[in-house]
């Protein structure tokens, strides 16, 4: 049994500490759907900003989407992009700002939609970005249409018999095609639907981080999340329909690492 | 003190840049503007200026948009069909209010139109162009100098304003070749403190935001009324023309960028022919001159405007008059300049026409 004693402290029956919110937090409420994978992923990323000591470094972007309101939560420098641009204006940041990190938090519809140039482009110039890429598989700010990576057969409001490959294609395994530029440094699949996997997200994001110190290129994590509201299920229901669905399509795990990218070059 | 060079438009531009202390230039390729690219491809690097050719245009603004919250002199320069790409990201800038310049080599349209000259996006500019009620401040040079000496005007305005700037010029200009001097020019001097920019919440200093984004209405309304504050200051502070031969004039021209030296061309040959004609020039395209048009259009007997459109800037010009004379249009449009006699006849025209005539032609 845990209990929750504020917003900042979690504790067991013996009131020892099991969870304190990062000071990278803020204390604002969140305004995601109950269950949402986005509160979780806010969380490790800023446990991690907080762990390696890089607060006061670090400059992140969020484009439109479920988490336009991200600089609402992270109590870092942050820019909020256009639709679908994150990485370019991520770019101008570095750029003007080597000696920062610098991230972009984008949906799958912003990145493998609408700014499918720029996810291309950011990465193939090998920018020591990390780029965070929360894949649900849904527009969700925008109420539930189809996303480049909604699976066939799920129904949105745009597919409402359910996705079928003719005429609107299949699945974008952008990850997949992104871990062939040789400016990716570093390409992981995570997901956030158990303990575990939150801990191997946590991995995954250090090292994103710690790529840019490195100046190995560019780091992108997509991470597999749910959208309860969108698939219109219950938190739990969203989360075992995940490991159901969404990673049989989605495999996790490390699509290239930086020794890889090495012998490429 | 300066020094002279022969540049064309678009080099002495780029290099103004530099000078000017932009420490980020984010471009790709269109004519007639691509040597900006080239240029600061070539110069920009070693004298610290981070130079990127994007994948698109809409890459380039908002890189833009970036590097200028992050607190540097940024910039990007295009031609018409670019500048249309960049307009989403424009009002994203200019509501975010970060300051930037932008650089619009017009070419002539609509569509992929021609790589000719043109003056054919001039509601483009001094509009809005993309959503949204917002202004950018738009300087329109008539010489290879002023492509150059806007650039240092325009990064200071962009920072005292917290706003997007915008050269407005065409293709002749920055094609031409002619003298230009660089002024002594100290970026070091001219750098304003930005606490806004979000350049890592350092030294316990608050974390800053930058956002477009305001949900509530009311905090929309808000930042609508601050902008449009802004941009009511600017209107009284910023106003920039030139006269030529206007105090004793009948007939007054009024054209900027390319069209003003023609204009002004014309006007002296109307002199020579004992017709009193003189040019009011618009340096800045927003703020408008309008104030000073009204003012001249008490004492001529009729207004002329030219330009290299279908008569766009025509529109201020009449709600700068008011119907106090006539106002008549000319302009050539498809990259095609006018000649100084084709304005020279429309001069000789309304110099000759009994008053009602005039005031006819202008709604034919
Ligand atoms: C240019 C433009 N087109 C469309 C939109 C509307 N829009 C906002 S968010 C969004 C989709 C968001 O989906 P995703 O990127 O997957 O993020 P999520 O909301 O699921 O987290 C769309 C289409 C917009 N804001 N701007």
């Amino acid at each position: 049994m845990t209990s929750q004693i504020s917003t900042m402290q979690t504790v067991d029956e013996n009131l020892n500490c099991v969870y304190v919110k990062p000071d990278t937090l803020t204390d604002a409420r969140l305004h995601y759907c109950p269950g949402c994978g986005h509160g979780v992923i806010h969380r490790v990323l800023m446990e991690v900003v907080d762990e390696l000591g890089i607060r006061e470094e670090t400059v992140g972007v969020a484009p439109v989407g479920c988490a336009v309101f991200a600089y609402n939560y992270m109590d870092i420098d942050m820019q909020e992009a256009a639709h679908g641009r994150a990485s370019a204006v991520a770019t101008g940041v570095k750029r003007m700002l080597p000696h920062r990190y610098v991230f972009s938090y984008q949906g799958d519809g912003d990145l493998a939609a609408i700014g499918t140039a720029e996810t291309i482009h950011t990465v193939n110039r090998g920018e020591n970005i990390l780029m965070i890429f929360v894949n649900n598989a849904i527009y969700g700010m925008t109420g539930g249409q189809m996303a480049p990576t909604t699976l066939l057969g799920m129904k949105t409001s745009t597919t409402p018999s359910g996705r079928i490959s003719s005429g609107v294609g299949h699945p974008l395994k952008i990850t997949e095609l992104i871990a062939l530029l040789p400016g990716a440094g570093y390409v992981t699949r995570q997901s956030v639907h158990t303990p575990n996997a939150v801990r191997k997200l946590k991995k995954a994001l250090t090292r994103g981080f710690t790529m840019q110190r490195e100046q190995q290129g560019t780091s992108f994590i997509e991470i597999v999340s749910n959208c309860p509201s969108g698939w219109k299920m219950n938190p739990l229901d969203s989360n075992r329909w995940l490991e159901e669905n969404m990673l049989t399509v989605f495999p996790p795990g490390d699509l290239k690492t930086p020794s890889e990218r090495k012998k490429e070059s | 003190m300066g020094e002279l060079q022969l540049m064309k438009g678009n080099e002495a531009l780029a290099e103004a840049a530099i000078r000017a202390g932009c420490k980020g230039y984010f471009g790709y390729p269109i004519t007639p503007q691509s040597e900006i690219l080239e240029y600061l491809s070539e110069h920009g690097p070693p004298r610290g200026m981070t130079v990127l050719q994007a994948e698109s245009e809409v890459a380039s603004i908002n890189m833009v948009y970036g590097a200028a919250g992050a607190g540097a002199r940024a910039m990007t320069s295009s031609s018409s069909p670019g500048i249309s790409l960049m307009q989403e990201g424009l009002s994203y800038i200019a509501c975010a209010e970060l300051p930037c310049l932008i650089v619009n080599v017009n070419r002539g349209g609509p569509g992929l139109g021609t790589i000719q000259p043109s003056q054919g996006d001039y509601f483009q500019s001094t509009k809005g162009g993309g959503h949204g009620d917002y202004r950018l401040i738009v300087l329109a040079p008539s010489s290879v100098q002023e492509m150059a000496s806007f650039v240092f005007e325009g990064f200071d305005l962009a920072d005292r304003y917290r706003n997007p700037v915008l050269i407005l010029a065409d293709g002749a200009l920055g094609q031409m070749m002619e003298k230009v001097t660089f002024p002594a020019y100290d970026p070091e001097e001219h750098r304003i403190l930005k606490p806004w920019a979000t350049d890592g919440a350092r030294d316990g200093k608050e974390r800053r935001i930058i956002t477009s984004l305001h949900i509530q209405p009311e905090k929309m309304e808000e930042l609508n009324l601050r902008l449009e504050a802004k941009y009511n200051l600017i209107r009284e502070q910023e106003v920039r023309f030139e006269l030529v031969e206007a105090a004793d004039a009948d007939i007054l021209i009024v054209a900027y960028g390319l069209s003003a030296r023609i204009a002004h061309r014309a006007v002296d040959l109307a002199r020579e022919r004992g017709i009193n004609a003189g040019l009011l020039r618009p340096i800045s395209l927003f703020p408008f001159p309008t104030e000073a048009i009204r003012a001249l259009a008490e004492r001529v007997r009729g207004v002329l405007v030219v330009e290299m459109n279908a008569g766009q800037m025509v529109e201020d010009v009449r709600l700068a008059v008011e119907g106090a004379v006539p106002v008549r249009w000319f302009g050539r449009m498809g990259g095609i300049v006018p000649s100084p006699d084709e304005v020279l006849q429309v001069i000789e025209q309304m110099d000759g026409a009994p008053q009602e005539t005039v005031a006819e032609e202008v709604y034919q």
